[in-house]
């Protein structure tokens, strides 16, 4: 059985098109288009001349020797591994997908591009894809999700982007796709919708993680090429689980790499105000997917939380429910404070300001570390770094209370305070 | 009374269906089913009642807003079988429910096909579900009898047209335009091609809406389509006049009045 060679549009009992009509022959399109793609030599040679020349591609593998001291508490602690996305163009993973899809929007013909952002790293590398290529280009980001990064609006607009803050909902990632899939409906003839991560309907999920299986591909070479083998584990977060996916992707069928997911426990998966799919959701339907889904009693989407915008939705790529349901990958909540103390740690013993989605998986490796004691002694975990923390250092700031004026207690953002006073919609089960 | 019914009925009386969207409990569920009342007193066909749902992606802002206000006032999915039971016993139109799958999925198809079923309604407009992945639901409407309206869009190929046409029941949804709900100034000349194509695909009845908001929309797109659909229209004359100016609009719009 192969994990790596798995197609759309079912990935066990998930996936599929759960999406209106009018959209399915935009989908039909885009599905024949990135085949035909993928058979190319000539796609291969431009997207990969795009990833070496404008990302930087291969993105560096790091050791980060000091960090896995501290999170061990011992000098001979697991070896740790960072797989440096933060170092690509735009400053995360983000940018692999949009290129892939930016040149599939320009095969198709179409000049407009639209997006939704939640940290607003998939916004900037949209952006930046349609700056390169002549492209008009449009970025819908929940309300909430402008202000707590807001430095990443003003990046967009000063590419060339119109930023539309959508006010309704819970002001997030969730509702900013809603809005996307509105214009998409309305602007089919000329607009290519391109999703941020490896959710939504068939193609997405499996045309998203071709573009970024590079990154699951590079580090298998470099972590062979450093150490002589393969890692005992591999860690990334997951908002939809593409940064993750391109990771895993490497290692899927590598038995004896463990590999480990980790969702947003905001303040703790005993509370109501997370983003823990995996772990607490049910299957259901929502942006064109089966998937898990947190929803209550009657099926209405519960609202997500979590300090990084980037992960604060309340589903998830098919293909992570279905390796959750296979058992191959662990999939476990980190809590807002965890990840902090990750963000940290990373900053202080390596110099590397980490994104705040990443220091998830930051955060995981240090419970794995921590767990193996002495046995983690001849052992290497291998960490995604999805993005870098430039976006993050105001909600980095104001967490450890570095701002003028800041008093005691950490304030809490926008979006949680506003949830905080919202009455609650129903039971999550 | 199934939705093929009311549409002979109207037929035979020599007019087209006219067929009214309004959503369960906005602003709430007494109110929700006056309207209701009005819209069949006022010369409906079918009556559609829409699901409040958290996620609604076809839907533009007079809907939403609607919808939105509802939940946030409580809607549970039980009311709405409630609304449907309710509307079904006072009026003599066929009762649909526009529902996105989510809603159906988490009570299980089947389950909530025999509630709707036991409420009197005839059946389901599913938005978001295409007949690729209706197995469930299809067994579960087939099992209580229930109508089935899939969407058929200005996009849609002849072989998913086929199929549109072949899976429905009662009839199929007709989108006039590539957009989400909401009022636009004329009808857009992709409605006629949808209807063309669909009937040539062997669908027996199309009903057009999308955008559908004055009497002389009406009768344009009653020139070849089987009835006729409107919802922004109704509920913005809901939130504004409450359920007699949602009987004053419906009038207007079946030419009762002028
Ligand atoms: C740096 C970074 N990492 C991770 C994510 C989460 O997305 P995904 O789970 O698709 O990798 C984001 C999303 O905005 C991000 O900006």
């Amino acid at each position: 059985m192969t994990y790596r060679e798995h197609e759309g549009p079912y990935f066990g009992d998930y996936g599929g098109r759960w999406m209106p009509e009018s959209l399915v022959a935009a989908l039909d399109e885009l599905e024949e288009t990135f085949r035909k793609a993928k058979a190319d030599p000539v796609f291969a040679e431009e997207f990969q001349a795009l990833s070496r020349d404008y990302t930087g591609r291969p993105s560096l593998l790091t050791e980060v020797p000091r960090f896995a001291a501290e999170v061990s508490g011992r000098e001979d602690g697991a070896r740790i591994f960072l797989k440096r996305e933060d170092l690509n163009h735009t400053g995360s993973h983000k940018i692999n997908n949009v290129l892939g899809q930016a040149l599939l929007a320009r095969r198709m013909g179409k000049t407009r591009l639209i997006a939704e952002t939640g940290a607003g790293q998939h916004g900037v590398a949209t952006a930046t894809a349609a700056a390169l290529m002549g492209m008009e280009c449009v970025v819908y980001m929940g309300g909430a999700d402008t202000r707590r990064q807001a430095l990443n609006v003003a990046r967009m607009r000063l590419l060339g982007a119109e930023v539309i803050p959508v006010e309704h909902g819970a002001k997030t990632l969730k509702d900013a796709i809603n809005e996307a899939l509105r214009d998409w409906v309305a602007s089919v003839d000329n607009t290519h919708y391109v999703l941020g991560t490896v959710a939504g309907p068939h193609p997405f999920p499996e045309m998203v993680r071709y573009f970024h299986q590079v990154i699951g591909e590079e580090a298998r070479e470099q972590i062979l090429e450093l150490t002589g083998r393969l890692p005992d584990a591999v860690s990334a977060c997951v908002g939809g689980g593409s940064n993750a996916i391109g990771l895993f992707h490497g290692f899927l069928d590598d038995e004896s790499v463990a590999i480990y997911g980790y969702e947003a426990g905001g303040d703790g998966i005993e509370t109501e105000r997370h983003a823990s799919a995996i772990t607490l959701g049910r299957s259901g339907v929502l942006h064109g997917a089966r998937s898990y889904l947190m929803q209550d009693a009657d099926g209405q989407t519960v609202d997500s939380h979590s300090i990084s915008a980037g992960l604060d939705y309340p589903s998830v790529g098919p293909e992570h429910a279905y390796l959750a349901d296979a058992g191959r990958v662990t999939y476990e909540p980190v809590t807002d404070a965890e990840c902090m103390t990750a963000f940290e740690q990373l900053c202080r013993t390596e110099g590397i300001i980490p994104a705040i989605e990443s220091s998830h998986a930051l955060a995981g490796a240090a419970r794995l570390s921590a767990s193996w004691g002495a046995e983690g002694a001849d052992k290497t975990i291998m960490v995604s770094l999805s993005g870098r923390g430039d976006k993050d250092v105001e909600t980095a700031a104001r967490w450890f209370q570095m701002l003028p004026g800041q008093d005691d207690a950490p304030e809490q953002d926008e979006s949680a305070a506003q949830a905080a006073e919202a009455p609650q919609t129903g039971v999550q089960s | 009374m199934k939705t093929a019914d009311a549409i002979d009925r109207a037929k035979a009386e020599g007019r087209r269906a006219f067929i009214g969207y309004l959503p369960a409990c906005y602003p709430d569920l007494a109110t929700s089913v006056e309207a209701a009342v009005q819209l069949a007193e006022n010369g409906a066909d079918i009556i559609e009642i829409g699901a409040p749902y958290s996620d609604p992606v076809m839907d533009g802002p007079v809907i939403q807003q609607a919808t939105t206000e509802a939940l946030g006032n409580g809607f549970r999915i039980a009311e709405l079988f409630e609304v449907v039971r309710q509307v079904t016993e006072r009026t003599e139109a066929a009762v649909v429910v526009m529902i996105y799958y989510n809603l159906i999925d988490r009570m299980g198809a089947e389950e909530f096909a025999r509630s709707l079923a036991e409420a009197g309604g005839a059946g389901a407009i599913t938005p978001d579900l295409i007949p690729d992945e209706a197995a469930d639901w299809m067994a579960a409407t087939e099992k209580y009898g229930l109508d089935r309206i899939f969407l058929a869009a200005p996009t849609s190929s002849p072989q998913r047209l086929h199929r549109i046409a072949a899976d429905s029941r009662g009839f199929v949804y007709g989108v006039s335009l590539m957009g989400v709900t909401g009022k636009r100034a004329a009808v857009s000349d992709a409605a006629e091609r949808v209807v063309e194509g669909t009937k040539a695909a062997g669908a027996e009845r199309v009903c057009v809406g999308l955008g559908v908001s004055t009497r002389e929309h009406v009768e344009e797109i009653g020139r070849y389509a089987d009835g006729v659909i409107v919802g922004s229209a109704l509920v913005a004359a809901l939130r504004d006049g409450g359920p007699e100016a949602v009987g004053t609009l419906t009038a207007e719009l079946t030419g009762r009045s002028s």
